[in-house]
């Protein structure tokens, strides 16, 4: 392993007197999955949105491939790269589903708008391109069958494999998922651990996810980073991180709360 | 309801998805070119006004129905395209220049209102464009030197290549040309990048600047174009009335545009012609109508815009997809006679928060 790819620099962002996320660091491998765990308001997907840029942090950076992109625009923060993922599915409902896998891939188009206005022979090229690549997609991800869907129509788990979908047609170096088991039932969290476990050994994508299923962070993350009300508890492996006192103590009380 | 049999991805991407549809819309053109010649005047002029008021509506359907963005100063763009229009002609410039002015003009002006629109949404953004929609009202009538004031402004008959366009005849061929390569224009949009871009930030702004999107530049894209649509129509609009004064582009136009497109259908290409024959068309019904209603309904003021505020209630509450919505219906039902369903086209709710069963 040469450079990380990502790293957080003494994150911290303040929302009103309330502190999200406070002097957070931690350094992402390539080709690892990197799990962020810990109760609810430990500041998990704010961490998520301090990397795509949705919030500017109050303090500290975010370094991407040896750059700092905290002042990046998050349209800009795509182009680099990295893709992701919501807690509450944001899809683009009333298209089907491949033209949502269709809009990941905008971050490869060449073409402006007044050549797309007269469809050119070069955007006729891109789009077979794109359309191809969004075909591996619906492989990869068996969507064959709600290919021409509306999103609208969708089942909530289908709903989440097109949003993992359509994070893959943008070909990312990073993927962040924010509770991808989140809704889904056993089989559906077993295939979606299945899926993790390719796109980061087939598709060589890193990934960092946000996870309260212990049982899907200790079969596909490599490490494990624990927050409690915005501060780092442990980071290590699964079974470490588990085994810490500081994280059990955060899930289960302390023994003076009786 | 037809399968199609794909063999290549190009055949996605085509216009027509096949032979059959290829053939309708061929017939439906020879139709209309054969319409003139078919057609007493007062029936061509009118369908002249649905060619134009379909030019708006394509516009004001590429910001409102798939971009997501609201405007309800749309008549001011059309004010723009018109006094444009007509103000370059008693210059002297050629049609086809003055045409493309018209559209950069108002396309122009379009970036500039669709400022607001990158900070601002919904209700916000709709006071916006009215404001701007009562500033070039007003403009309009203060600039006299240029647009005559309220004592109006009228229009020399327009030629083309040489060729003078002084019967209703012929400008309905010059309108149903330029509808034409509008509606070609708005679909290779739709089909490509642009397109996509605009109905993701309808959809989820949010998740569209995550998928690289960048929501100002597309936004100002939406409302150049739809601006540039609407300027077209209004130099159109120009040379069919051959008279513009500033009240024909007051804030009631632009509430009737919207209307328009709600009723035809928001989201598709065929809403925006739908809305508009329905827009022209009813009016005319509405002024037939007036002499054989009693006397106390008929000659009451105010009574088109009763009608088609009930016409929208209605539109709203039964078919929310608007005439679009009820043609696909009725296609279906002939497609698949005797199969048709009454619940074919309920959402299949495979997916809703079980605390909101209705």
């Amino acid at each position: 392993m040469s450079a990380p790819l990502l790293q957080a620099q003494n994150l911290s962002v303040q929302f009103g007197g309330l502190r999200a996320v406070s002097d957070v660091s931690f350094e992402i491998w390539p080709h690892e999955v990197f799990s962020l765990i810990g109760p609810n308001g430990a500041g998990k997907t704010t961490i998520f949105n301090l990397i795509s840029n949705l919030y500017k942090p109050a303090a500290g950076r975010v370094i991407f491939q040896g750059e700092t992109i905290s002042h990046l625009a998050p349209y800009e923060i795509a182009r680099l790269g990295i893709a992701r993922t919501f807690q509450n599915i944001e899809l683009f409902e009333h298209a089907t589903v491949l033209q949502n896998l269709l809009v990941g891939r905008h971050c490869q188009r060449h073409s402006s708008w007044w050549q797309d206005l007269l469809f050119t022979p070069r955007v006729h090229r891109t789009e077979l391109q794109f359309r191809r690549h969004a075909e591996e997609v619906i492989e990869f991800l068996d969507l064959q069958h709600y290919r021409d869907s509306m999103v609208v129509g969708l089942p909530y788990g289908v709903r989440k494999v097109v949003e993992l979908g359509r994070a893959l047609a943008m070909q990312p170096k990073l993927l962040l998922l924010d509770e991808p088991s989140s809704g889904l039932n056993v089989e559906e969290t077993e295939e979606m651990g299945f899926w993790i476990d390719d796109i980061k050994n087939d598709l060589g994508i890193t990934v960092i996810m946000v996870e309260h299923d212990m049982g899907l962070v200790s079969r596909v993350s490599d490490r494990v980073l624990a927050l409690n009300q915005g501060e780092v508890l442990a980071l290590g492996t699964a079974a470490e991180v588990q085994a810490h006192p500081g994280v059990i103590e955060a899930y289960l009380g302390g023994v003076d709360d009786e | 309801m037809r399968f199609y049999f794909r063999t290549r991805y190009e055949q996605d991407l085509r216009l027509f998805k096949d032979n059959g549809q290829k053939f309708w819309y061929g017939l439906l053109v020879i139709v209309l070119l054969l319409a003139p010649w078919l057609l007493p005047e007062y029936f061509i002029s009118q369908l002249v006004f649905i060619w134009i008021y379909s030019v708006v509506g394509l516009g004001l359907m590429l910001l409102v129905g798939y971009t997501g963005q609201i405007s309800m100063g749309h008549a001011a763009f059309l004010a723009m395209g018109a006094y444009t229009e007509a103000y370059l002609q008693s210059k002297g410039w050629p049609f086809v220049l003055s045409l493309a002015s018209a559209a950069v003009v108002s396309g122009l002006t379009g970036v500039v209102v669709g400022l607001p629109a990158l900070r601002v949404r919904g209700m916000y953004l709709a006071i916006a464009t009215l404001a701007f929609g009562f500033i070039v009202e007003e403009a309009v009538t203060r600039a006299d030197g240029i647009t005559g004031g309220n004592t109006g402004m009228t229009l020399g008959s327009l030629e083309i290549f040489g060729l003078t366009i002084d019967s209703e005849q012929r400008f309905y061929y010059v309108s149903l040309a330029v509808l034409t390569l509008c509606i070609l224009g708005v679909m290779n949009l739709m089909r490509s990048p642009t397109g996509r871009a605009f109905v993701a930030i309808r959809d989820s702004e949010i998740s569209a600047q995550s998928m690289g999107i960048n929501l100002a530049r597309y936004k100002t894209i939406a409302f150049a174009l739809s601006a540039a649509l609407a300027g077209v129509a209004g130099a159109l609009y120009a040379h069919k009335l051959r008279f513009l004064s500033p009240e024909q582009f007051s804030f009631l136009q632009s509430i009737e545009l919207l209307i328009m497109i709600v009723i035809g259908g928001l989201g598709s290409i065929h809403g925006a012609i739908f809305g508009a024959a329905f827009w022209i068309l009813a009016q005319q019904f509405i002024v037939t109508a007036k002499d054989w209603l009693p006397a106390a309904i008929g000659q009451q003021t105010g009574l088109q815009p009763t009608v088609f505020g009930i016409f929208l209630v209605a539109f709203v509450l039964f078919e929310p997809l608007g005439l679009y919505g009820r043609w696909l219906k009725i296609r279906t039902y002939l497609e698949i006679f005797p199969f048709y369903r009454k619940g074919m086209f309920k959402r299949q709710k495979s997916y809703i928060k079980s605390e909101r069963l209705k």
